[in-house]
């Protein structure tokens, strides 16, 4: 699957690689109300990955009902949408309006975002704000309800099983880290609000290591992401204990890196004689 | 219009002036598909074996004949990223996704049209030249550079059409910036494309918006996935954040909120 923020709705890439070739796309923050998000600049290129403070900046959730959904109701992956907001109630209003919708099978609830001063990630740091969202939300939605988690916590696998016992089907993880960049001539952030969320390979080791705790710490799936890049990276997160990886960072850099991991993977399981995905789920050896 | 991400051969490679060079870029099979390319749009193309970087780097295209298939990239060597790729040796192989972005807008017939570039930012009036030439129109080319080695690829604009030029030195043309040459009290334009450093297209889109001349920008903000995803490079506008790397680079300054 592609990660929110990071392959728009699916059309931006259509031109480099089949869509319907993919598991699943994952579209970006959708929230109750329209957002201008953060001041520009909200990206800095770092040793490995990138800070970006974007900000959830989307139209809100009536926009995409009535203009984005019709476009890509049809396609062939999974379309997921990712739902964030500043309190529970917005939260449970946002995925209600999405519950009504066909072929939309799933919400990713965005309990995670570092660069919203109201919510987003406040909720995900803390059991008793993960459980009220989750909460919230499991009222009012009745399909598959994944919460995607942040890494900015102590114990990831404490929100992890949290959010299982209030109903959510399925946990992604991780999240950007959250961190920073200074501009040593100006003596000032590279980014416009301080910090943000650090993505790409610098932060694998450490999704690596999450992923592999969760999986051991609840019973329902987990999605592996955090700096994927390749077949062997992804294959790393599944065997660590995801039952699926998001692919997110790496689709800057090569726009057709998806359909090169699925193929990947594939040869590798090949190679294996595996017969599918499935042999190789949480086989760690420790 | 599709876009294309390939690997393009490149077929020379030199500096033109001590900090910036010249790539040109061959299909590698000359049968292979190319893409309609508009003037002011740009490509990604991928840096390999730099630890410092990471994204792909955004890049005006310069010059593009779609016969041959070869396309031309005027970059200006600043960090680690550029000058890996001022490195690049004919033969060599560069991952290219384009083209990208929306570009200048062609001028109506009987428009009288001012091409103003600054430093690098000569680079896409270069190919924006040549399609008007290919209109029966002849360009008009407004170059500012701070000494006369810094004036890009003068020779081919020559070809081209009309040249105008500023030094800060003073060292060819007029002395002084883009915005106080003589030209502009012996003719007037209806339309003018900028590209160059900030202050440089600040200046002129104050006397364009004292004049009343439209005139369109070419923005060069950071960018991430250069296709219109992240929402990383957006620009404060009247319509709200737009992306660069999609409804620009290139602006009308109408449309921005910039204090001029």
């Amino acid at each position: 699957m592609t990660a929110s923020g990071t392959f728009g709705y699916g059309s931006e890439f259509a031109d480099f690689l089949d869509l319907n070739s993919l598991g699943g796309i994952i579209v970006k923050g959708t929230t109750l109300q329209p957002r201008e998000g953060n001041p520009y600049p909200r990206m800095a290129e770092t040793a490995s990955g990138m800070l970006n403070c974007v900000g959830l900046q989307n139209k809100g959730v009536d926009y995409f009902c009535q203009n984005i959904y019709p476009e890509i109701k049809n396609l062939r992956p999974q379309v997921v949408v990712n739902v964030a907001g500043s309190a529970p109630e917005d939260y449970a209003e946002c995925a209600a309006r999405i519950d009504a919708l066909e072929g939309i099978p799933a919400i990713e609830l965005n309990i995670s975002c570092p660069n919203v001063r109201q919510g987003g990630m406040a909720f995900g740091v803390t059991v008793e704000g993960a459980s009220s969202v989750v909460r919230a939300v499991r009222k009012a939605y009745h399909k598959t309800l994944i919460v995607k988690l942040s890494p900015n916590v102590t114990d990831i696998t404490e929100i992890a099983r949290a959010v299982e016992a209030e109903g959510a089907d399925c946990v992604s993880l991780i999240n950007t880290l959250m961190g920073m960049a200074i501009d040593i001539e100006q003596r000032r952030p590279k980014l416009s609000i301080g910090t943000g969320g650090l993505s790409g390979p610098a932060v694998k080791p450490v999704a690596l290591r999450m992923v592999w705790q969760t999986a051991k710490a609840v019973k329902i799936p987990v999605i592996g992401l955090g700096g994927i890049m390749n077949a062997t990276d992804a294959i790393e997160f599944l065997m660590a204990g995801a039952s699926a990886v998001e692919v997110g960072t790496a689709n800057f850099i090569d726009p057709t890196v998806c359909h090169k991991i699925i193929t990947g993977i594939n040869s590798w399981l090949d190679a294996h004689s595996c017969s599918s995905v499935n042999d190789i789920i949480g086989t760690l050896q420790v | 219009m599709k876009k294309y991400a390939v690997d393009l051969l490149v077929a020379a490679n030199e500096f033109l002036d001590a900090t910036h060079f010249l790539i040109v870029l061959r299909k590698v099979d000359a049968h292979e598909a190319w893409p309609e390319v508009w003037p002011g749009q740009f490509v990604e193309v991928l840096v390999e074996g730099s630890s410092s970087t990471f994204l792909r780097r955004p890049i005006s295209i310069n010059y593009v004949d779609a016969e041959k298939g070869e396309l031309w990239l005027l970059v200006q060597a600043k960090g680690d990223g550029t000058n890996r790729l001022a490195n690049l040796r004919p033969g060599d192989l560069l991952n290219v996704v384009f083209p990208l972005g929306h570009g200048f807008t062609m001028p109506k017939a009987g428009e009288r049209l001012l091409l103003i570039g600054g430093g690098v930012g000569v680079a896409p009036m270069l190919y924006f030249g040549k399609r008007l030439v290919e209109r029966q129109m002849e360009p008009s080319f407004l170059l500012g550079a701070r000494t006369a080695e810094g004036l890009l690829e003068l020779e081919q604009f020559l070809e081209l059409g009309r040249v105008f030029v500023t030094t800060e030195d003073g060292s060819a043309g007029e002395q002084g910036f883009v915005t106080q040459h003589s030209i502009w009290k012996e003719e007037r334009f209806d339309r003018l494309a900028v590209c160059g450093p900030k202050p440089m297209m600040v200046a002129v889109a104050k006397m364009a918006k004292q004049w009343g001349i439209d005139c369109e920008v070419s923005l060069e903000n950071l960018m991430a996935c250069g296709l219109g995803a992240c929402l990383c490079c957006v620009e404060p506008t009247v319509k709200g954040n737009l992306r660069a790397c999609k409804e620009g680079p290139v602006f009308n300054i109408n449309d921005l909120l910039w204090q001029i």
